[in-house]
């Protein structure tokens, strides 16, 4: 074996070498989308009201906001971007309760204290803390402390309302209506209700985190339980190595020494493709993992196109050594303009497509990109290895 | 072994009839979608849908009955298992979701919900916009390149084929009233790029034949290249079948329309590659009078096609 070949094998295996390192452990490796893992995919839209309209200011401030409760609620890694001009998106991986998640967020949370004629006197915008509590009776409660400004309103307004009702709406929801006995000067209340120990909880983060400024719209909500992900995962993984072992037996049976061949490029392209989508920190999605599959079948082609070449060469007699370097190069164009059409399918898909399709486009492309390397340099290099040892007769 | 060696199928006398059967299957799929047009998901019109695991075994009239009570008569329940449904029901907001599960439980048995995707009109409306972008766009991409690589002509007999696919694919999912998903979109612009792939590979055994067998007639060069890739052809479309199948079996609900719609699309797809891209090159020059190369030199052999 010379040097230049020397090399070349070498690169390979070094190629291999860092896909696996980059890939292994998976779970560690891997970003599973929200899909897989389980979580809420979820659109808010800014949207105007009389009071209230919108403008960059206010998205901006709603989006804080919305990260503060967020925040609150514990999410880890949670992803929430400002899209275009009036939306917000939201991604909470994980999320317990995908449903109770989507209300905290898109909840405006607009605390108001009216009197009998339905006058606002006061708004929560004073807030400075907010916690559910119980009063002596253990029923829940929320406490409310307001800040110096706050205070003094709230004074004024339950010093104008004594004996009288001061309602608490949530949204032009009442909560309550306490009769006031004297005035507060303290700038502390208590709101009773008909809370449970979970929806004080909430109106208690709600009010901490403030009042959106605009009202937002839940546009689009996907949300997936963890056991239906971890259930995708395995299907998915299931109809993958199905489809691999069906492959591996078919290039095996009809190519023989070559079908091998094939199949271990084929082996080497699937740990290049998790390589690559490690290594970029792509998101593999359910659609995601049908790409890599639908790449098994595709990756075989160029292998079949450059046998059924060499087969072709062989018949005009030429020599073994020959007609494999005649088939690759004839081949070559053919590979090269079949995948590049695919790719752009793929790319237009990444351009326009949304969340889980998007993946798709991802695994699709890698396993192109991917394909035309193990197809056509990986099985070059163990053909030249090997062709001493072989004869033509195996591929006829 | 070789399954196709040395075969001579006359792909161009006979192409007449598989323009024949090519039209009638676009032909029934056209007028089922004129009867009842596509049966859009709730990603392109909006809707609710809801994937529930119930505790015990319940019946879809069970359920039907329940959303009943909340006009929702109307919805499709699928019946994936015993004990598990997916619900696609009008758009309908968080507390009434609640009101619904809660009622559920109530009075059949405790629901979990596996999935949740509620998608209103506006985003419907964004997609299908971005949807019809990346088909058109994946278009003329593909036009550009093949008229780039190869002629202008190959470039649209090429696209006529991944028309031909692509209404196929819809006029069957039109025909068996399958939703059109976003899922569906990208299983179309996979087919797109991957139809117009065995197309290629066939065009681009024509140019070569073009270019060294110059003393055969323009439809002898088409049938050879056809004849010379078609076990090439075959193998490729099983080799991506089977995995495609094994995703339609093993993959999953959320995968499998994904898996029916490249699975026709790869059939079509091969199909048309073979008995319709090529000899529509025929028709072009019949039509605009154009005198292949290798017909040129041999007009004098009078042959009929």
């Amino acid at each position: 074996m010379n040097w230049t070949k020397t090399l070349r094998v070498a690169s390979v295996f070094i190629v291999i070498f860092v896909a696996l390192l980059l890939s292994l452990p998976l779970k560690e490796k891997i970003n599973l989308g929200l899909d897989l893992q389980g979580g809420s995919h979820i659109i808010l839209e800014c949207v105007d009201t009389p009071n209230a309209p919108v403008d960059n200011d206010a998205v901006n401030r709603a989006l804080e906001i919305i990260r503060n409760r967020i925040d609150q609620l514990g999410v880890s890694e949670p992803l929430i971007q400002r899209q275009g001009l009036r939306r917000i998106l939201v991604q909470l991986p994980g999320v317990e309760d995908p449903e109770n998640a989507a209300e905290i967020i898109g909840k405006t949370a607009l605390l108001e204290f009216k009197n009998e004629d339905g006058e606002t006197q006061l708004t929560g915008a004073h807030l400075i803390n907010a916690k559910a509590s119980f009063d002596q009776f253990s029923r829940s409660i929320v406490l409310i402390e307001f800040d110096k400004i706050g205070a003094k309103e709230f004074g004024e307004a339950t010093k104008n309302n004594v004996g009288k009702i001061l309602s608490i709406t949530l949204d032009g929801k009442e909560i309550t209506h306490p009769r006031v006995e004297e005035p507060i000067l303290n700038g502390k209340a208590e709101i009773t209700g008909s809370f449970t120990v979970d929806s004080a909880k909430q109106l208690a983060l709600l009010l901490r985190s403030g009042a959106l400024p605009v009202k937002v719209e839940i546009l689009e909500n996907r949300s997936v339980g963890p056991t239906l992900g971890r259930d995708s995962i395995t299907k998915g993984i299931r109809a993958g190595i199905a489809g691999l072992i069906i492959i591996l037996i078919f290039m095996l049976i009809y190519y023989k020494g070559f079908g091998l061949i094939a199949d271990f490029a084929l082996v080497v392209c699937m740990i290049l493709i998790v390589g690559a989508l490690a290594g970029l920190k792509a998101t593999l999605t359910l659609p995601g993992i049908a790409g890599i599959i639908l790449t098994i079948g595709m990756a075989v082609d160029a292998n079949i196109l450059i046998f059924e070449r060499i087969k072709e060469e062989l018949k005009l007699e030429k020599t073994f050594r020959a007609s494999i370097d005649a088939g690759f190069n004839k081949a070559f164009s053919s590979i090269f303009d079949a995948n590049f059409t695919t790719l752009i399918a793929a790319i237009a898909l990444f351009y326009f497509g949304s969340g889980p399709i998007k993946g798709f486009a991802v695994t699709l492309s890698i396993g192109i990109l991917a394909s035309m390397f193990t197809a056509i340099v990986v099985t070059k290099i163990v053909l030249e290895l090997v062709t001493n040892k072989f004869s033509s007769k195996a591929l006829l | 072994m070789d399954l196709f060696r040395d075969k001579n199928f006359n792909f161009i006398k006979n192409r007449k009839i598989a323009y024949t059967i090519s039209a009638v299957i676009i032909l029934v799929g056209l007028i089922s979608f004129i009867f009842h047009g596509f049966n859009f998901g709730i990603d392109f019109i909006g809707g609710t849908l809801l994937q529930l695991k119930f505790d015990k075994s319940v019946s879809t009239a069970e359920i039907r009955k329940i959303l009943g009570e909340f006009n929702l008569s109307q919805s499709t329940i699928q019946k994936l298992s015993e004990n598990e449904f997916v619900i696609r029901t009008e758009n309908i907001d968080s507390e009434k979701r609640k009101e619904i599960l809660s009622v559920l439980k109530e009075k059949l048995a405790n629901p979990e919900v596996l999935r949740m995707e509620a998608v209103g009109p506006v985003i419907g409306e964004d997609l299908k916009r971005l949807s019809l972008y990346a088909l058109f766009f994946a278009f003329i991409g593909i036009i550009l390149y093949v008229t780039l690589r190869f002629e202008f002509k190959f470039s649209i007999v090429s696209i006529l084929a991944l028309l031909h696919d692509c209404l196929i694919v819809l006029g069957i999912f039109s025909l068996l009233r399958k939703e059109i998903t976003i899922q569906v979109v990208a299983a179309i612009l996979t087919i797109i790029g991957y139809s117009v792939n065995n197309t290629i590979i066939i065009l681009d055994r024509l140019r070569e034949n073009i270019k060294f067998k110059t003393r055969d007639i323009f439809e002898n060069l088409i049938n050879l290249s056809i004849n010379q890739t078609l076990t090439r052809t075959i193998f490729t479309t099983l080799t991506t079948i089977f995995p495609i199948l094994t995703l339609y079996f093993f993959g999953g609900i959320i995968l499998s329309d994904f898996a029916l719609a490249l699975l026709l699309g790869m059939v079509a797809g091969t199909y048309s590659s073979i008995f319709i891209s090529s000899p529509l090159l025929i028709e072009w020059n019949k039509i605009f009078k154009v005198h292949q190369k290798g017909l040129k030199i041999n007009q004098k052999k009078k042959v009929n096609f």
